[in-house]
């Protein structure tokens, strides 16, 4: 029951939702839409269920006065006041969209932002070229990033009688020999993730089920 | 310069100078406004999950549409529950089970169709109905995708031609990373220059 049940039960979803694909059956189409809303349901729930776990880590924090637990409070403060205000004064109105638009978006535009300066020195350890492959990343990697700056457009030159500018080589680049790598690693991965379904569905894979009893 | 007066403005401008003082060092302001955006954004997801989800999908069709068999979904909703203690805790794998089960199922058919048959049938090409500079590039196109996967072929040991194979599906490797790479650093660097502009334009209005 703890451990076959929900197997069992993985077996009959994982099917169901397999066949829905192979058949015009409205019968599976509604049926399929129905797993659809209960999965997003259980998501919401999941979501509940992170959302205690925060606020448990930052009260246990307070009690326990770690370190900077005086900062808990204002997450718990920013997060009570977002769900209190979409309750008082609707989702549309008011301190809710007003907090996100000017307090949640920017901030996290700005701390991706701050990841150009982190990125500047990551490329400077990623892109020293001790090895051939390592050349071909750092060549790679400046022509995109010449390719996509307005100095790129003023590099040009004649190759077997064809003007290529930089840019066309960087969009080459992107298009051509990235894209190989891209769509070989896509490739393995969907089939990956397909053995890796077949396996969940079967019943062989059974980790997301959590220790064993 | 004219300065803005609209506070939404001020707020926004004050909270990203805060974020940005994180490259001085670590420090309250930064942490305070670190912790907000933690509470904010939980908040938020929290309110829209559970309006889109919660309210919409299932209180609205259960309590005012009279569709009760989608109460199936709250019950393996409550049962996530279960996980707050570790004696029940096992009755959180229905849940679980279900979520995961769905997501292989619609997986595999899709998966199949999108990432593997149309990206084969994308990578191949007919050499008479192009031009011969096309022609090249999806001959290249379709070695880099050959080696590619052949290098992550690790049923056989990587020698003999096999070895050759793959070394060049790490070059293309390395191009895609090195491409990947480069074209990300320009996406960051554009979002740094987006901030300094609201910045510049929208709170001190120096440039108009």
């Amino acid at each position: 029951m703890k451990r076959q049940g929900p197997i069992i039960l993985a077996f009959v979803v994982g099917m169901l939702m397999m066949i829905q694909f192979f058949t015009p059956n409205p019968f599976f189409l509604s049926l399929y839409n129905t797993v659809l809303d209960w999965k997003q349901v259980v998501l919401g729930c999941t979501f509940i269920l992170g959302t205690w776990s925060l606020i448990r880590y930052h009260l246990t924090r307070i009690q326990r006065k770690q370190d900077n637990w005086r900062y808990s409070y204002v997450t718990l403060a920013g997060l009570g006041f977002m769900v209190l205000s979409a309750g008082i004064w609707k989702t549309t109105t008011g301190p809710y969209p007003w907090l996100f638009s000017n307090v949640q978006v920017p901030m996290q535009s700005t701390m991706f932002s701050l990841l150009a300066f982190y990125v500047a020195s990551a490329s400077y350890r990623a892109f020293r070229a001790r090895t051939v492959h390592a050349t071909l990343l750092l060549v790679a990697g400046a022509l995109v990033m010449l390719g996509r700056v307005p100095i790129g457009a003023y590099f040009s030159g004649t190759v077997f009688g064809v003007e290529i500018s930089l840019v066309e080589i960087s969009d080459w680049m992107l298009n051509v020999p990235n894209l190989a790598a891209k769509r070989g690693i896509m490739i393995g991965v969907g089939l990956g993730t397909t053995a890796t379904a077949l396996k969940i569905i079967l019943g062989i894979e059974q980790t997301y089920l959590g220790r064993t009893d | 310069m004219s300065l803005t007066i609209d506070p939404g403005i001020w707020v926004a401008a004050l909270f990203t100078l805060a974020i940005f003082s994180f490259l001085y060092k670590d420090n309250p302001v930064y942490k305070f406004a670190e912790h907000l955006l933690v509470g904010v954004s939980a908040g938020y997801y929290l309110v829209q999950y559970f309006f889109s989800a919660v309210y919409k999908k299932l209180y609205v069709p259960v309590f005012i549409n009279g569709e009760y068999w989608l109460i199936v979904g709250g019950i393996l909703g409550i049962m996530m529950f279960a996980r707050l203690s570790r004696r029940s805790e096992w009755v959180s794998r229905y849940p679980v089970a279900f979520y995961v089960a769905a997501w292989a199922g619609y997986v595999i058919p899709s998966y199949i169709q999108v990432r593997i048959l149309q990206q084969v049938k994308s990578t191949m090409f007919n050499p008479f109905a192009m031009s011969i500079q096309e022609a090249l590039s999806a001959t290249v196109l379709l070695v880099g995708v050959i080696t590619t996967l052949l290098y992550f072929y690790f049923s056989a040991e990587h020698k003999g031609g096999l070895k050759h194979v793959s070394r060049i599906g790490i070059t293309f490797l390395m191009i895609g990373f090195g491409a990947t790479f480069g074209y990300n650093v320009m996406g960051r660097v554009s979002l740094l220059i987006g901030r300094f502009q609201f910045l510049m334009t929208d709170w001190l209005g120096i440039i108009q």
